[in-house]
C-alpha cells in the first residue's frame, strides 16, 4: 500500500524528513509516535501528494505521489492536523461536497452523508454553522469528511487531539471496525502513548526526521526495556545484599532488576526475602526515553527520577 | 466519472451555499460604496443637459462594489488555508483549475445582487433605468469581476500565513485603481499625466462602458472596449489564478 525510499523534505535549513524508508502492507494498521517537530506531518503530507518531496520516493496505493497525484487522490482519505471544515458552512452541506469532491452523485453523497453522521453521533450539530461547534464536535466532522468515500486507505494526523475520553474511544472503535469490515490500511499519527499502544499492532517511533523504532509494541517493549522487578528492603543494607545476590542495581534501599519476564523472575526473588515486590511492565513512553533520552508524557520532567519512583 | 466542469460546480455551489444562507454578508463588502452613493452623490453638480447626475454616478458606483467585494474575496480562501479545510480539498481529487474557478465565478452572485440593490436604492431618488443595457452591463461586469476575485485568490495563495500582506497589497491597490477609473470625478479634466495612467487602468473601460450601457446605449464604442477589457483581466486573473493554484500547498 505504501513504499517509500529514503523520502526527504527539507525545508531551507530544517531536515524535517531525512531519508524514510517504509514499507506498509495493505490491511495494516500503523501508529506513528515522535515529539513535536518530529516529521510526521511532513511525512504525511508527501505521502497523501500536499508537497512534493525534497528528494527519495514513496508509492502509495500504487501510484507514484509526484508523477500520479489524482490516481493517488483517488484511493486515499486524509484527515490533517487542522479543521478540514470551512467555518462559514454546514456540516452536512460540507459532507455532501465532500462526496461530491470524490465522484458521488447528490443522492449517494447525501445517504453516505447521514450514515456517517449517525454513526459519528453528529446529529445535533450536523445542520449548525462549523464556526459554532466545540473543538471535539468539528473533529469527529472532519474524521466523517475523510470517511465520507470509504478509502482504501486512510491517513490521520492526530486524529483524537482534542477529543474528550469518551469520544477519543468511540474514534479507536471506529477505526478498528473500518479495518475489520473493510479491510481499510490505516496509517495514523498520535501523541496518546495508549492509543498507539492498543490500537496499533506496529508502532514507528521517528525522531529528527528518521525512523528509529518499527515493530509491534510488545516486540519494542521486550527489545528496547524489558520488565523490571524492584524489591523493596528495610535498610540498604539489605538491599545491597539483594542487590550483590541478584545482579540489580541498587539505589536506597531497593534493588531493580531488568528482564524479559518479570512475572517469573519476581517469583524467584521472593526467596531474597524483600518487604516488597513489584512488577513494572514498560510503557512506549519507556521505550521512547530509551530510544531518545527524551520522554513523551506531558507530565515527565525529570525521566530519570520517575524511573527510579517506578 | 467527474470532469472539469463537475469539479468546478462542486466548488462553485460549495463557496455559494455561506452568501445564500446568510445574505447580509452580501451588504457588508458594499458599505463603503453605499456611503458614496448616500454621502458623495448628492454634492455633484447635476448633468449639464439638466439629467440627474445619478445616472453619471451610480454606474461607477456599481463597478465600485464590484471592486470592493471582489478583490476582498480572497480573505476567505486565506482563512480556508489556515484552518486547514484548503488543505483538505487540495487532497481531495478535485482538479486543480476547478478549485480557483469554481470560486472566482462565485462572485458573479453577489456582484448582482449588490447591482440589484444600489439600481433600486436610486430609481426612487431619479435614476433612469434602460434594462437591456444594464443586463449587458452585468455581462461586462461579470468577466471583470471572475478576473478580480481570482486575482485576490492568487494573493491569498501567496500570501500564505501573512495576513497582512494580504490586506496590504488589496488596501494599496484599491483606491489608485478607484480614482484612475474616473469613479468619483471626470478625468478629462485632469493633468496628461492622470489621463495616461486612466487609459492604462483596464477598469476605467469598464466604467465607462457600464456608464453607456446603463443609460441604454448599447452599440457604442466604448461598450466594446469594455467588454475586451473585462475579458482580458477575466482571462489574466484565471490564468494566474490557476497556476497559483496548482503550486499551492
Ligand atoms: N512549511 C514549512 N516550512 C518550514 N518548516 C516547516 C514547514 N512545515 C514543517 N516545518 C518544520 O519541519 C519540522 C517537522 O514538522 P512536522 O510538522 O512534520 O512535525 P510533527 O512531527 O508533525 O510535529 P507535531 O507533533 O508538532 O505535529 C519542524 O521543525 C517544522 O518546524
Ligand atoms: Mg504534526
Amino acid at each position: 500500500m505504501i513504499e517509500t525510499r529514503e523520502l526527504t523534505k527539507h525545508f531551507k535549513d530544517v531536515r524535517a524528513v531525512d531519508g524514510i524508508n517504509l514499507t506498509v502492507a495493505r490491511g495494516e494498521l500503523v501508529a506513528m509516535l515522535g515529539p513535536n517537530g518530529a516529521g510526521k506531518s511532513t511525512t504525511l503530507r508527501m505521502l497523501t501528494t500536499l508537497i512534493p518531496p525534497t528528494s527519495g520516493s514513496a508509492e502509495v496505493a500504487g501510484f507514484d505521489v509526484v508523477r500520479h497525484q489524482r490516481e493517488v487522490r483517488l484511493r486515499i482519505g486524509y484527515i490533517g492536523q487542522g479543521n478540514g471544515a470551512g467555518h462559514s458552512q454546514r456540516g452536512r452541506d460540507e459532507l455532501i461536497s465532500q462526496g461530491r469532491a470524490y465522484g458521488m452523485g447528490v443522492r449517494a453523497a447525501r445517504a453516505r452523508a447521514d450514515e456517517l453522521i449517525e454513526s459519528l453521533g453528529l446529529a445535533e450539530v450536523a445542520n449548525r454553522t462549523v464556526s459554532t461547534l466545540s473543538g471535539g464536535q468539528r473533529r469527529r466532522l472532519d474524521i466523517a469528511m475523510g470517511l465520507i468515500h470509504a478509502p482504501e486507505l486512510l491517513f490521520l494526523d492526530e486524529p483524537s487531539t482534542g477529543l474528550d475520553p469518551q469520544n477519543r474511544a468511540n474514534l479507536q472503535e471506529h477505526i478498528l471496525r473500518l479495518r475489520a469490515e473493510h479491510g481499510t490500511t490505516i496509517v495514523l499519527t498520535t501523541h496518546y502513548l495508549d492509543e498507539a499502544d492498543s490500537m496499533a499492532e506496529r508502532v514507528i517511533v521517528i525522531d529528527h526526521g528518521r525512523i528509529i523504532a518499527d515493530d509491534t509494541p510488545r516486540q519494542l517493549k521486550a527489545k528496547h526495556v524489558g520488565d523490571r522487578v524492584i524489591l523493596g528492603f528495610a535498610g540498604p543494607a539489605e538491599a545491597a545484599a539483594a542487590a550483590r545476590a541478584s545482579g540489580g542495581e541498587q539505589r536506597g534501599d531497593r534493588v531493580r532488576i531488568t528482564t524479559d519476564d518479570g512475572p517469573r523472575l519476581a517469583a524467584r526473588l521472593a526467596a531474597l526475602g524483600p518487604d516488597s515486590i513489584e512488577v513494572v511492565r514498560p510503557t512506549l513512553d519507556d521505550v521512547f526515553l530509551t530510544l531518545t533520552g527524551r520522554s513523551l508524557r506531558e507530565d515527565a520532567s525529570t525521566p530519570e527520577s520517575e524511573l527510579v519512583e517506578a | 466519472m467527474t470532469s472539469l466542469v463537475t469539479d468546478t460546480r462542486v466548488v462553485f455551489s460549495r463557496e455559494l451555499r455561506p452568501v445564500l444562507r446568510d445574505p447580509f454578508t452580501v451588504i457588508f463588502s458594499m458599505i463603503q460604496p453605499l456611503f458614496f452613493l448616500g454621502l458623495f452623490a448628492p454634492l455633484l453638480p447635476d448633468a449639464p443637459d439638466g439629467g440627474s447626475s445619478l445616472q453619471w454616478f451610480v454606474p461607477g458606483i456599481i463597478v465600485m462594489s464590484c471592486l470592493f467585494g471582489s478583490s476582498m474575496t480572497g480573505s476567505n480562501l486565506l482563512f480556508e488555508m489556515q484552518t486547514g479545510s484548503h488543505e483538505r480539498m487540495l487532497v481531495t481529487p478535485l482538479r486543480r483549475p476547478a478549485l480557483l474557478i469554481g470560486r472566482a465565478l462565485k462572485e458573479i452572485v453577489p456582484m448582482i445582487a449588490q447591482a440589484a440593490l444600489i439600481v433600486a436604492v436610486c430609481v426612487p431618488f431619479g435614476f433612469e433605468l434602460h434594462l437591456a443595457g444594464a443586463l449587458l452591463g452585468l455581462v461586462v461586469l461579470a468577466g471583470f469581476c471572475v478576473g478580480l476575485g481570482a486575482l485576490s485568490y492568487t494573493l491569498a495563495l501567496a500570501s500564505k500565513n501573512k495576513e497582512w500582506l494580504f490586506w496590504t497589497v488589496q488596501q494599496t491597490l484599491l483606491f489608485p485603481l478607484l480614482l484612475l477609473a474616473g469613479v468619483l470625478l471626470p478625468i478629462e479634466n485632469g493633468p496628461g499625466w492622470l489621463q495616461t495612467l486612466s487609459r492604462i487602468n483596464p477598469m476605467t473601460y469598464v466604467v465607462d462602458a457600464e456608464r453607456a450601457l446603463f443609460n441604454g446605449e448599447v452599440l457604442a464604442r466604448t461598450t466594446l472596449d469594455g467588454l475586451v477589457a473585462a475579458v482580458l483581466v477575466g482571462l489574466l486573473g484565471l490564468a494566474v489564478g490557476v497556476r497559483a493554484m496548482r503550486r499551492s500547498d
